[in-house]
């Protein structure tokens, strides 16, 4: 301490005023000369293309807004995802696309959405939950500019005509981990592998899932996970671990220690990072028997041992099905949400480590999630409190956060994800166990 | 044996005064010096014209209008948090908490915006907000101001400790008031009605903050300059025992200006959130708190030349973010030009007080 004060001492007596003079004075001048003429241009510029004629594809400029950079799992399918998409639909990515990375999710959002506006940008997507707000306040104020939120879910309750969410059936693809974790499972009981450890008071085996937030796209990811364990291991229970956090490398790291320490013998996650499964790696290498599946990354590279394979969305069916819209003048639906049926969502390549059998089965399990033949949340497949469930709601119009509105159950089916894109499967169901839930 | 002392090639020698011409001149070539060695670090790493690298900072600032206001939106902020800190650092008392006050001053405007958003109209719940935003900085200024004036702590580590106290503090408010529910965000507060935030004037939504900032840069250079409490702090700043000896009641000094440069830090947090974020969240400060220290250390705590100070530090700010955006680089590389134009007019600093005399060369005197 004594050294930083001495050096702000130092600091202090080797300054002069500076009262107007040498190189800052020069900076004041500009900020009431320059603009003048640099706001000119970029006005007009801005105001010509309101006039409603259709855009030309080689005019339409695209701004994209970035949590992290391409070093982020999530981050670098969406980079992907657009890089594909407009090679498909012809747009160029190096004039017509202007990225911004790592803009948090608070009011820098909201300038940075503002100043891709000035930029002429007529689209503007974001990729992070938490851009959503911001993103709503620049769609206000932007009528003529049209806002996407990715993963975000009040588009159609904020009734801004230029204002919209896209999501995956990213419960499927996490269904189908869930099968390969199941497999496994079942492998791992046939080689007697599973012990008393393993296991609760009432004999089901124990996993466990690291999650990052108690809302509503995390309930529903780890419940399709822990339906498509079920599917094959009927009696197994789930504990999930909460780090607060979409990406903390040693927090996911810890949760996914914490949880084998406990017993559970498979690792899910939905946080963003390598964390869990470079931990399970390092168990299992030390003796303890542990497997994890991961999220948006292939986790062979950390984990070539402990991970099964890793929940996947493919973001290029939609971005290229919005660029599609914008050069064909069309407006970009409110909600857009879809999975196997159009390749949306998938898993990543399967580990060594998978039981044999694990590729036929899951292709089976894919092509009944595509052509119709099965359903995620199919109500005989688990129950709340012990009944099964008759009614749950989808939608909250009051801001209390308990959904109020829209019956999602239809013969017998939760229907996640079409009445808005956004996840509202939030129901506790039976067999999971929340360890940390605020 | 002979008498031969040896000689260094160069000695430093400080300058007895310099003219305000010669030492513009030192400035400028500095400014000149610090261009160039980018340039050079920026073709040697990136292959890009130079020229055009600088043509984009500037756009990055002043490129639109929106982009000036943003841009004169960040200064004031980084500008009011440096007048705030000033008298306490004239002072010479070393407050490295005004990212703690900041803070408080937030939670409180973000408390009236969610807890009176029906029971009062905006220009009162401005008013409210204004009131116990100043309260509450002032709060965290006075906490270790009175125990250093009573017990003599450090108020160096006590005002850091502040800082993570708030931190937690607002940690918890966001917990208490996110939404949605989960997702550990407070979001736009009051997005539909606006109630609570600062309103256009003249179509600009920015300049409100513009002119409190700048009311409060002009009186507090008044204060400091022009009042007999300003004199205090000056004598204190000097000499505790000077103060003593002159009859300066030194306890109250240190607690009176605390609780002011605690109450202005507050007020910057008022102005981020109700002004501008509209949010509260624990980057709300964001590291400006301590940025502050060096624009209220190299205008040594003249107001006026704060301004200057604070415009160049958010200029090399907002155009590292457009290098990066435009040329498609990731902002460490537009970093390190902040960095080398920084470290030039530092430089230049030293060479106003202080020249290099070699050896073989007389001595003018």
């Amino acid at each position: 301490m004594k050294k930083l004060v001495m050096f702000l001492v130092v600091l202090a007596l080797i300054v002069v005023p500076f009262a107007g003079c040498g190189p800052q004075a020069q900076q004041p001048p500009a900020e009431t000369e320059k603009p003048a003429n640099t706001a000119q241009p970029a006005e007009t510029a801005a105001q010509e293309p309101d006039t409603e004629e259709p855009v030309s594809k080689e005019d339409v400029k695209i701004g994209v807004i970035l949590i992290h950079d391409e070093n982020s799992g999530y981050d670098a399918a969406h980079i992907t995802g657009i890089r594909e998409a407009a090679k498909a639909t012809g747009i160029d990515e190096a004039t017509q696309i202007i990225w911004k990375y790592n803009i948090p999710e608070d009011e820098t959002c909201y300038d940075t959405a503002i100043d891709l506006v000035e930029q002429g940008c007529k689209y503007i997507f974001s990729d992070s939950f938490g851009h959503q707000s911001y993103m709503q306040q620049a769609a206000e104020e932007n009528p003529d500019v049209t806002f996407v939120a990715m993963t975000g879910d009040t588009a159609k309750l904020s009734g801004l005509p230029n204002f919209k969410n896209a999501f995956n059936f990213t419960f499927e693809s996490r269904y189908v981990s869930g099968v390969v974790a199941g497999m496994k499972l079942a492998e791992l009981i046939e080689q007697g592998k599973v012990t008393d450890k393993n296991k609760d008071e009432k004999g089901n085996i124990k996993v466990g899932y690291v999650g990052a937030y108690p809302y509503a796209e995390v309930v529903s990811g780890y419940t399709g996970f822990y339906l498509g364990i079920k599917s094959i291991v009927p009696n197994v229970v789930m504990d999930v671990q909460y780090t607060n956090s979409w990406y903390d490398p040693t927090m996911e790291a810890e949760a996914a220690k914490a949880l084998v320490s406990s017993g559970c013998i498979i690792i899910g996650q939905h946080a963003d990072s390598t964390g869990a499964p470079s931990a399970c790696e390092a168990m299992l290498e030390s003796g303890t028997t542990v497997y994890c599946v991961g999220y948006n990354i292939d986790m062979l590279k950390v984990a070539p041992k402990a991970a099964l394979t890793s929940a996947q969305n493919d973001w290029s069916v939609y971005y290229t099905f919005a660029l599609n819209c914008i050069i064909n003048g069309e407006e970009i639906p409110t909600d857009w949400a879809k999975g196997y049926s159009e390749g949306a969502v998938k898993i990543s390549a399967l580990g060594e480590s998978c039981a044999p059998g694990t590729a036929e089965k899951v292709a089976e399990v894919e092509e009944a999630l595509k052509n119709g033949t099965l359903h995620v949340f199919d109500t005989s497949k688990f129950t709340v409190n012990g009944e099964k469930v008759t009614s749950a709601m989808a939608i909250d119009t009051d801001g209390d956060f308990v959904p109020d509105s829209e019956e999602a159950i239809k013969d017998g089916i939760f229907y996640e994800s079409t009445i808005r894109s956004a996840p509202y499967f939030s129901l506790r169901i039976d067999g999971i166990r929340e360890l940390n839930a605020g | 044996m002979s008498q031969h002392t040896k000689v260094p090639l160069m000695r430093i020698v400080k300058r007895e005064s310099i003219s305000f011409w010669r030492a513009s001149l030192i400035r400028l070539i500095g400014l000149i010096l610090a261009l160039a060695a980018s340039a050079i670090v920026i073709y040697a790493i990136v292959k890009l014209n130079p020229l055009n690298v600088y043509v984009a900072m500037f756009d990055g600032n002043f490129g639109t209008e929106k982009r000036t206001w943003v841009t004169l939106r960040d200064m004031v902020m980084l500008l009011c948090i440096g007048v705030g800190l000033a008298p306490a650092f004239k002072m010479r008392f070393w407050n490295i908490g005004a990212e703690g006050q900041i803070l408080v001053g937030g939670i409180a405007t973000a408390a009236v915006m969610i807890y009176l958003r029906t029971a009062l109209p905006t220009w009162a719940m401005l008013l409210v907000s204004f009131a116990v935003s100043c309260a509450a900085g002032a709060v965290w200024g006075l906490l270790p101001a009175v125990f250093k004036a009573r017990f003599g702590t450090n108020e160096t580590l006590f005002t850091l400790m502040m800082n993570y106290v708030a931190i937690q503090l607002t940690s918890y408010c966001v917990a208490l008031w996110e939404n949605p529910f989960g997702s550990n965000t407070v979001g736009i507060i009051n997005q539909q009605t606006k109630a609570g935030w600062f309103p256009s004037l003249f179509g600009q939504q920015y300049l409100l903050n513009v002119i409190i900032v700048l009311v409060l840069t002009v009186l507090m250079f008044i204060y400091l300059r022009y009042t007999k409490q300003g004199y205090e702090i000056a004598v204190v700043g000097e000499s505790e025992r000077t103060a003593r000896y002159v009859g300066i009641h030194v306890k109250t000094v240190i607690i009176r200006t605390m609780m002011i440069s605690g109450a202005i830090c507050g007020l910057a947090g008022f102005i981020a959130v109700a002004g501008s974020s509209h949010t509260i969240s624990t980057s709300t400060a964001g590291g400006s708190g301590f940025t502050a220290i060096i624009v209220a250390w190299l205008a040594k705590f003249n107001t006026f030349t704060m301004i200057a100070v604070a415009a160049l530090l958010v200029f090399l700010e907002k155009g590292a973010i457009q290098i990066a955006s435009q040329y498609n680089m990731n902002d460490f590389a537009s970093k390190m030009v902040t960095g080398i134009i920084l470290f030039f007019i530092l430089g230049s600093e030293f060479f106003t007080n202080y020249r290099l005399v070699f050896r073989g060369v007389k001595e003018a005197h």
